[in-house]
Parts: structure tokens; sequence; C-alpha cells
């Protein structure tokens, strides 16, 4: 299962959003896409997602253009996991999961027990079995999110995209979210905002600045601090890990230099 | 699953669901100014489906069969039309408020008919309840353009529903005042607060149809409509075509709502409270919410029917009346929750 973006560009109410972007997800990989708001992250993600049309360029999946394939085939292969998805119903934990078996059922196909069994899974892989009667609304953000991903699993997919999946979780949530995507079985792409979570998670980084692909590759490699000075404007000490990662320390604006901040000196 | 329904199988609720369906139908055609006795009733159809030759008062027979069972028949079609309208725009809207009514399409619905029956607008090609459709489309087109334009906040849409009503209204009574004659507005007059007196046989040939098709255009849609749980970004990552989902069913709603216009005239609140009532019975799940709303709105209306004829008696009160009277306070409360879920 490979998924590709070639070219593609994006554009909405004339403002150019995605420039010429390529890219090619490798099968098994996390991949993260950082970049400053409004980089184009969301935008390359629905893109991804089948959601929206490139204005020009492609989406391939498995060689196939996305725009030929049907919406329900597509759901078959990637699943996407939003920023927020919030809902004002009173539906069970579980009734969220089992929305996942929509692109698997047809209008009138009855619910069978393997779609029950496929939806039991997921929701022990995140780790919510107890919790599957509870309502929606009486869940905290991060217990939602897991759900939510258990949706996406449920969908059976071989690619799993998730748009800034732990905005508004607790650090705890934000580590045990992405843990949980890292143990999946499958290719993942996540639009994350923390650079630090990119550099401990994923396999492959690709940094983005105004609608470009400005570098891609192993997240030492993407993660400099020159390149974060540029695209950030941020000043940032990194340091470097074994295999291969890095761990980035933010400096606050203004501060002199190196790496920790030094006591101002009396004059 | 939430509800408070005892699990039953598929087979037994649907035949619970039609002896309760029938059993309304029969009350329907039994009470009335002048009661009759369920036996005649029972008979007169017997009689008239398959000539089973009861001798009885022709009179009677002629009352049951002529008015009363086709008016039981069409209130039934048209409280399970307006039931599943709203059931639909509260799903893909995503927004608790939404009926036929409140967004307007009803008061688009009457002003298309009434521009056909009045101005004889589009004469010969169109008939009422193609007005209405056009008029229920246009209304909606209006509704929805107005709140895209005031943007994307929860009540956007209602309050371009409220305008898009004001303004249906106001061109109805425009055209009534200019246009028809002192008997035509009396009879319009009648008509637009929803009155099902004027129900023959002929209605019930549009009425049902149209129904059975909703419910089975509706069912066909029921995993789709659930997939919009999350909104509709999410249903197309579920595998919807989001767009072609709209079209049909907003479509389907807008035929619902014109056709039961045409025949009983603009009835509020069935659309709004009904499906919220079959939530609270069947759960949020639309392969079990949409046939309940369907047969709840069937009963409901059937139930209001009566009460309209015996309320007052000697005088018939316009339906809509009663489904005002209860479904008013139900909409206050239905307000009022919503703002504490928020």
């Amino acid at each position: 299962m490979k998924l590709s973006a070639c070219n593609v560009s994006w554009s909405t109410g004339g403002v150019s959003i995605l420039r010429d972007v390529s890219l090619d997800v490798v099968a098994g990989e996390f991949l993260g896409i950082v970049g400053p708001n409004g980089s184009g992250k969301t935008s390359l993600m629905s893109l991804l997602a089948g959601l929206r049309r490139p204005r020009s360029g492609r989406v391939l999946l498995d060689g196939q253009s996305v725009d030929k394939l049907g919406r329900k085939e597509i759901a078959r292969r990637i699943a996407l996991v939003e920023q927020q998805a919030e809902t004002s119903e009173r539906i069970s934990a579980r009734q969220a999961v089992e929305l996942g078996r929509t692109p698997h059922l047809g209008p009138f196909t009855p619910w069978s027990a393997r779609d029950d069994d496929i939806v039991d899974e997921a929701i022990r892989n995140v780790g919510m079995a107890q919790l599957t009667a509870r309502m929606w609304h009486t869940l905290s953000g991060g217990e939602r999110q897991r759900l939510h991903i258990a949706r996406a699993l449920a969908q059976e997919p071989q690619i799993l995209l998730l748009d800034e999946p732990t905005n508004h979780l607790d650090i705890g949530h934000q580590i045990g979210l992405l843990h949980l995507v890292r143990q999946q079985k499958l290719t993942a792409v996540a639009a994350l905002h923390d650079l630090n979570h990119a550099a401990m998670f994923c396999d492959r980084v690709a940094l983005m600045s105004g609608g470009r692909i400005a570098a891609l590759g192993r997240p030492y490699e993407v993660l400099t601090e020159e390149r974060i000075r540029t695209v950030f404007g941020l000043d940032v000490d990194v340091e470097h890990e074994g295999e291969g990662r890095c761990h980035i320390r933010y400096r606050a604006p203004g501060a002199p230099t190196a790496v920790r901040p030094m006591l101002k000196r009396i004059s | 699953m939430i509800g408070i329904v005892p699990s039953l199988s598929r087979t037994s609720a649907s035949l619970l669901a039609l002896v309760v369906l029938l059993v309304a139908l029969w009350l329907g055609a039994a009470i009335g100014e002048t009661s009759i006795p369920m036996g005649v009733v029972a008979k007169t159809v017997a009689n008239r489906l398959w000539d089973a030759g009861y001798g009885l008062d022709a009179l009677d027979e002629g009352i049951i069969w002529n008015y009363r069972v086709s008016r039981a028949i069409v209130a039934a079609c048209c409280g399970s039309a307006l039931a599943l309208s709203g059931v639909v725009l509260q799903s893909l809207l995503r927004n608790p408020l939404a009926d036929p009514y409140i967004l307007g399409i009803s008061a688009g619905a009457s002003t298309g008919a009434v521009g056909v029956a009045v101005l004889g607008i589009g004469a010969g090609l169109m008939t009422l309840p193609a007005g209405a459709f056009v008029g229920a489309i246009l209304a909606f087109g209006l509704v929805s353009l107005l709140a895209m334009r005031a943007g994307r906040g929860h009540g956007a849409i209602i309050l371009a529903g409220v305008a898009g009503s004001q303004l249906f209204n106001a061109l109805t009574s425009l055209i009534v005042t200019k246009a028809a004659n002192a008997e035509q507005a009396r009879a319009i007059m009648f008509w637009l607060l929803g009155n099902l007196s004027g129900v023959r046989w002929p209605d019930v040939w549009l009425a049902v149809p149209v129904a059975v098709v909703g419910l089975i255009v509706c069912l066909w849609h029921a995993r789709a409509l659930d997939a919009f749980t999350f909104g509709s970004e999410s249903a197309a990552s579920l595998g919807i075509p989001v767009r072609r989902v709209y079209v049909v069913l907003i479509g389907t709603t807008a035929m619902m709502t014109a056709a039961m216009v045409s025949i009983v005239g603009s009835i509020g609140f069935v659309g709004l409270v009904i499906p919220h009532v079959s939530r609270m019975i069947v759960g949020v799940r639309h392969g079990l919410l949409l046939p309940a709303s369907a047969l709840i709105g069937a009963v409901f209306m059937i139930a209001a029917d009566i009460v309209s004829r015996v309320v007052i008696p000697g005088q018939v009160l316009p339906i809509g009346v009663v489904t005002a009277l209860v479904g008013a306070p139900a909409f206050a409360v239905i307000l009022s929750q919503s703002r504490t879920v928020r």
C-alpha cells in the first residue's frame, strides 16, 4: 500500500495554500508533518485522505489516482482522525467506534458478529474496554480521541491519517496517544505541532513552510537549528541522541545565547 | 443500546408497528363528530376492499369511506413524512432545532402552491404539488445561502430559517391579498393553518406513494445519516459521498414537505418534536430512529386530527393549531436542553 502526492497544489478563495508538494509515504512508516500554523498541514492531510481534490497534481493510492476511486473504496484503505470531531448526539462510546464499519457495510447489510469482533478488538487496542457503555459527552478529551482512533482502526485501513490528534490534550495523553499510534502495524501520517513529539515518534518528518515542503527525512536531518530558525523564527538548541533521534530545546525570544538562559549581568 | 424499548426481533417489531398503525387508523376513522362503532368501520373497509357485502347504513358507510378513512390515511402519511424530514434535517445540519417548518421549507412550499393556485404560474404544466416542490427547494436554497453568508455558527441556519419563513409567508399573503378573490382568500388562509377537512381519496394517491418512497430513500441512507454524527468531514472520511447524500436527502425532504403542504397546508412542530421523542425511545441509530419516527409521527398526527375534530363540538380546529399547542412547549424544552448540552 503506497500513498503519494505528486506535485499537488491547492488554493481556496484565491489564496494559494499548497504549492507543488510531492511526498511519498513509505509502507509501514510513521511520517510526521510539522510546520507553522497556516503552512498547509491540514490541507495536505485532507488531500491525502481524498477529501479534497488538488487544483493541480495528483494523489496516488497504489498508483491509482484517488479522484478515480469511490469514497467508500478510499475509506476502506485510509482512515482519518480529525483534530477534534465532536457531536451533541447522545451516542455511546461503542456506537462511536461502530461508525468505523460504515465503509464495509451496504445500505441494508445486516450488522454481523464479525463486525462486533472488529469493533471489540479496536476498543481493546486503544485501552477503552471498560468505558464502552459510557455516553460520549461524559468522556474526557483524551478518551474521546482514543475512541476516534478506535473508530479509525475499525475501518481496517492500511493507512492512518491523523490531523493534529493531540490538540487540547494534556501532555500525558499526548504522549500516550502517539505511542498508541506508533504501536499499530499501520502506515501512519500525522500532522503534529510539537517538534519533539515528531522527533520522538516519527520515522520521517516533513517540514512544511508556506505551502511547500521545506525538508523531508529522518527527524535529526530535518529538524536542524538553522531550519527551525528560518521556518518558525525561533532560536533553538538541538541535542542529538542515539539512534538518529534528537531533542529540541526552545529558547525564549531575546534570550542571549547557548544552552541555558543566563542571568542578567549587573552593569 | 440506549432507549427503553425492549429488544424485539426485526420482524416482530415491524409487525407490532403495523398493528399500532392500523389501530390508530381504525380509531381515526371511528372517532369524530358522530362517533361510529369500530365494528362498522371494519365492516365498511371489508365491504369496500373485498366486497364483503355487510348490510350497513349507507350514510355511515359513506362518511367512513369517503371522509374518515382517506383523512386518517393522509394524516398518517403527513405525520410520517414530516417526522422523517425532521430526522434527516437534524442529522444533516447537525442541529437539534432543524425541521421543515422552522427552516422555511414549509413556507416556501405554501408560496409555491399558492403561486400555482392563485396566480396560475406555469398553468397546465405545473400541478399544485409541483409548485409546492419548487417553492420548497427555492426556500431551502435561499435559507442555506443566507446561513452560509452569516457564518457557520450553530444558530445561523435557524435565524436564516426564521427570516426565510417570514419572507415566504409575506409573499404568500401578498399573492393572496393581491390576486385572490374573497372566497379563495378565506379558503387559502384556512388551508395555510393546516387542515385535513378537505382531504379525499385522490389526495391519498399522492400522500401514500410520497411517504412510502420517502421512507425507503431515508432508510436506504440510514447508515450514511449515522456517519454524519461527527460532521460532514467525518462522514466523508467514512466513505460517504457527502454531496450526493445531501442532494438526495434534501431533495427527498423537500418532496415530502411539498406534497404534504399541498394537501394539508403547513403544519408546524411535528418535524421538530417527533424525532426528539423517538430518539428518547429508540436511541440515535437511524436504522431504528427513522422507522420509529415515521410510526410515531403517523400516530401523533392521527391523534392530533381526532383532537382537532372533537375538542370544540360542532367546530373543526385547524390541525396546525393542535400540533403547535403540543409542539411549542416541547420546542422550548428542547431549546433549553440543547443549551446545557453544549
